[in-house]
């Protein structure tokens, strides 16, 4: 079996080790492949170019189906129809594309059909430019698009979590009858990291026959997919075991990673490529003295409050530091958890640009100094003292 | 269409000096069509269904209902379906088709839905050479949403948001949608038919039956376009409403086949045979 996963890797070298340097892109498609990925549809936009082309040039191996669709609007829809026909299918996009998806995913999500999508974020609003952002957070993990939903949305900070994510988005979307979202950033999608393979076996996918389309009908009742109700007393229960359903996910599947936050005394809380950054600055701060700690969730949602919560009602802990690539969007979800608890901090990169150590680290002397600091301090309404 | 309740009584009960010459279809469900009295939607859902039943595919069939007054299309076929998003079908049927390339895909689609919201998917999944069925239901209005504008309207027709009539300078042509198609390499079979009297009806059979053989004998794209009336929309009587879909609209869309690789190849098999017999006279 090991033999047979690295010759499935089209690196062309003939490494016999399950460990691959290689993108963060292509891992997350590697990871798709093995978990059983059977159909992937999607359409060109940097910086996520890596993906298409890696399933194009891959997929057929594995008996699975590439088409590059006419849109982006196309794409998630025909991964609906894959998904419906009980394929595990997956898209990705980058930030402009993923608002075009919105439609799909939220037809996709009311029909209760599994899906993944990768999201290689850019900058935005607009066209904005193609360097690394977290702009998408909000719309990664509020549904995206109309009515009542979420995606299970994983944050992966390195090349190997790319893959090990979409590996495992595949089995929870499964599980939950629900699109999974890997919410990603332009620096994770384009570095290049070994990855190793090992815990991610080649697995079958799950057979669907009891639920999916297909032309295996004689002797059984018709399968129908639909997301209309018309009357309310109809779509009511819907509604209600969806809400249950949700409710079930949030107690279940909160992930979540923490790196020396028992003694800390302040807590960084990021995600993506600038929770790399954040793990420097708490090794530098803690050389100097300061006992920082890094708090990073996996799951963006369900969204790791309890954890949280917990760590603003420790005694030690004297504030939170917030460092997001965008104008301020997981920090409202870390107030919702912390409450007045203790001082919340935001600093923040944006336009493209990302951080650096010391851009976190001076904020961090300056908050030991006054846990309180008004530059940094975050106002989720700027008239409230 | 439906037979009624009486009539359904005497056959049941009914002794061998009875025989059953019309029947619902088995693609049909038993749910009564909710289409308004007058409107085309029940006969070609029963073509359709009737075609389906003869060509012993029911079994395999799975459809894509669009959104528009065949939003619940769904409810009354009989096999595997999945309600799609506006315009979005021909996306959804190739994500199934491409998973489950021996089902046979039927689209069910108005015009507001394949050829305006939907234009993309329909040109590329066309152009690609999806084996789906495509029933393109043209009324040149949108009757769901209470008689607007459609990319069909005809110049001069009055709309809800054509109220002076369909203006060019203002908004453009009808657009044709088997004469754009046409010319795709991926498109088996493209043809446009009426509903407006049983001549027409029978012609559309045969279209509709043309447009599944394209799929099962894996020729490429096949969609029928049929003209279609809305007396409601079109604030008319059922009569009228049928008379201007053979007087007017006809003019507009030109009845015919416009893409056939049956005949295309029957011309070619002709052609070579009678080369090889001219070549054996010389």
């Amino acid at each position: 079996m090991a033999i047979l996963t690295t010759e499935r890797i089209n690196l062309g070298k003939g490494e016999k080790s399950e460990r691959i340097f290689m993108k963060g892109n292509e891992a997350a498609c590697e990871g798709a492949l093995r978990a059983g990925c059977k159909f992937f549809a999607g359409y060109p936009i940097t910086p996520q170019n890596e993906i298409p082309e890696y399933m194009s040039a891959n997929i057929w191996k594995w008996g699975g189906v590439f088409i590059q669709s006419e849109s982006e609007v196309v794409a998630i829809n025909m991964v609906m129809g894959a998904s419906a026909a009980g394929a595990r299918a997956m898209t990705s996009s980058s930030s402009p594309g993923i608002s075009l998806k919105q439609e799909g995913i939220s037809y996709i999500a009311m029909s209760e059909l599994p899906c993944v999508i990768i999201n290689v974020v850019r900058c935005g609003p607009g066209l904005g430019n193609i360097a690394p952002h977290q702009g998408d957070y909000f719309q990664g993990t509020r549904g995206g698009g109309h009515g009542d939903y979420r995606t299970i949305t994983l944050a992966p900070n390195s090349v190997h979590e790319m893959a090990l994510f979409t590996y495992l988005a595949f089995d929870l979307s499964d599980k939950w009858r629900n699109p999974a979202l890997i919410l990603t950033d332009g620096t994770i999608g384009q570095m290049m990291e070994p990855v190793d393979f090992s815990e991610m076996p080649i697995i079958e996918p799950p057979d669907k026959s009891e639920w999916c389309l297909n032309p295996y009908q004689e002797g059984r009742d018709r399968h129908l997919i639909s997301t209309i109700y018309l009357l309310g007393e109809d779509m009511a229960p819907i509604h209600e075991r969806l809400i249950k359903k949700y409710e079930r996910l949030k107690s279940e599947e909160v992930r979540y990673s923490e790196y020396i936050t028992e003694d800390a005394e302040l807590i960084i809380i990021s995600i993506g490529s600038p929770s790399r950054v954040a793990r420097s600055a708490v090794k530098l701060a803690r050389a100097d003295g300061l006992k920082v700690g890094l708090f990073r969730p996996i799951t963006v949602w369900p969204f790791p409050y309890k954890e949280i919560r917990e760590i603003s009602q420790r005694d030690n802990v004297k504030a939170i530091l917030v460092a997001e690539m965008n104008w301020g969007q997981m920090v409202e979800d870390v107030i919702l958890a912390v409450g007045d608890r203790k001082p919340v901090h935001f600093i923040s990169k944006h336009g493209g640009l990302t951080f650096t150590p010391e851009d976190m680290l001076e904020p961090i002397y300056k908050i030991f100094a006054n846990p309180n600091c008004p530059d940094t301090l975050f106002r989720i309404d700027p008239r409230i003292e | 269409m439906e037979t009624s309740t009486e009539k359904k009584t005497i056959f049941s009960i009914g002794t061998n000096d009875h025989e059953l010459v019309f029947d619902r279809p088995k693609a049909l469900s038993e749910k009564r069509f909710t289409y308004c009295p007058g409107c085309n939607h029940g006969t070609v859902h029963r073509l359709i269904a009737e075609v389906i039943d003869e060509l012993g595919i029911k079994n395999r069939c799975i459809g894509l209902a669009s959104v528009g007054c065949s939003v619940f299309s769904y409810e009354f076929f009989d096999f595997d379906f999945i309600s799609c998003a506006h315009g979005r079908a021909l996306a959804v049927g190739t994500g199934i088709k491409r998973i489950h390339p021996n089902a046979v895909l039927i689209s069910y689609q108005g015009d507001g839905d394949l050829a305006a919201i939907g234009t993309a998917e329909t040109i590329h999944a066309a152009n690609r050479g999806e084996r789906l069925t495509v029933i393109f239901i043209n009324n040149a209005i949108y009757g769901m949403t209470g008689g607007q504008m459609a990319p069909t309207t005809l110049l001069g027709q009055v709309t809800t948001t054509t109220p002076e009539g369909r203006i060019p300078e203002r908004i453009g042509w009808p657009i044709k949608v088997c004469e754009m198609i046409a010319p795709l390499s991926g498109v088996a079979f493209c043809a446009r038919t009426s509903c407006h009297d049983s001549k027409n009806i029978l012609k559309t059979k045969a279209a509709i039956r043309k447009a599944f053989r394209a799929q099962l004998e894996d020729k490429g794209f096949g969609l029928v376009e049929i003209l279609s009336n809305c007396n409601v929309g079109w604030k008319m009587t059922p009569q009228d409403a049928v008379a201007w879909v053979g007087t007017e609209m006809v003019k507009e869309f030109p009845l015919g086949t416009y893409k056939d690789v049956f005949a295309d190849e029957k011309e070619a098999i002709r052609a070579s045979a009678k080369e090889a017999a001219e070549k054996s006279t010389q």
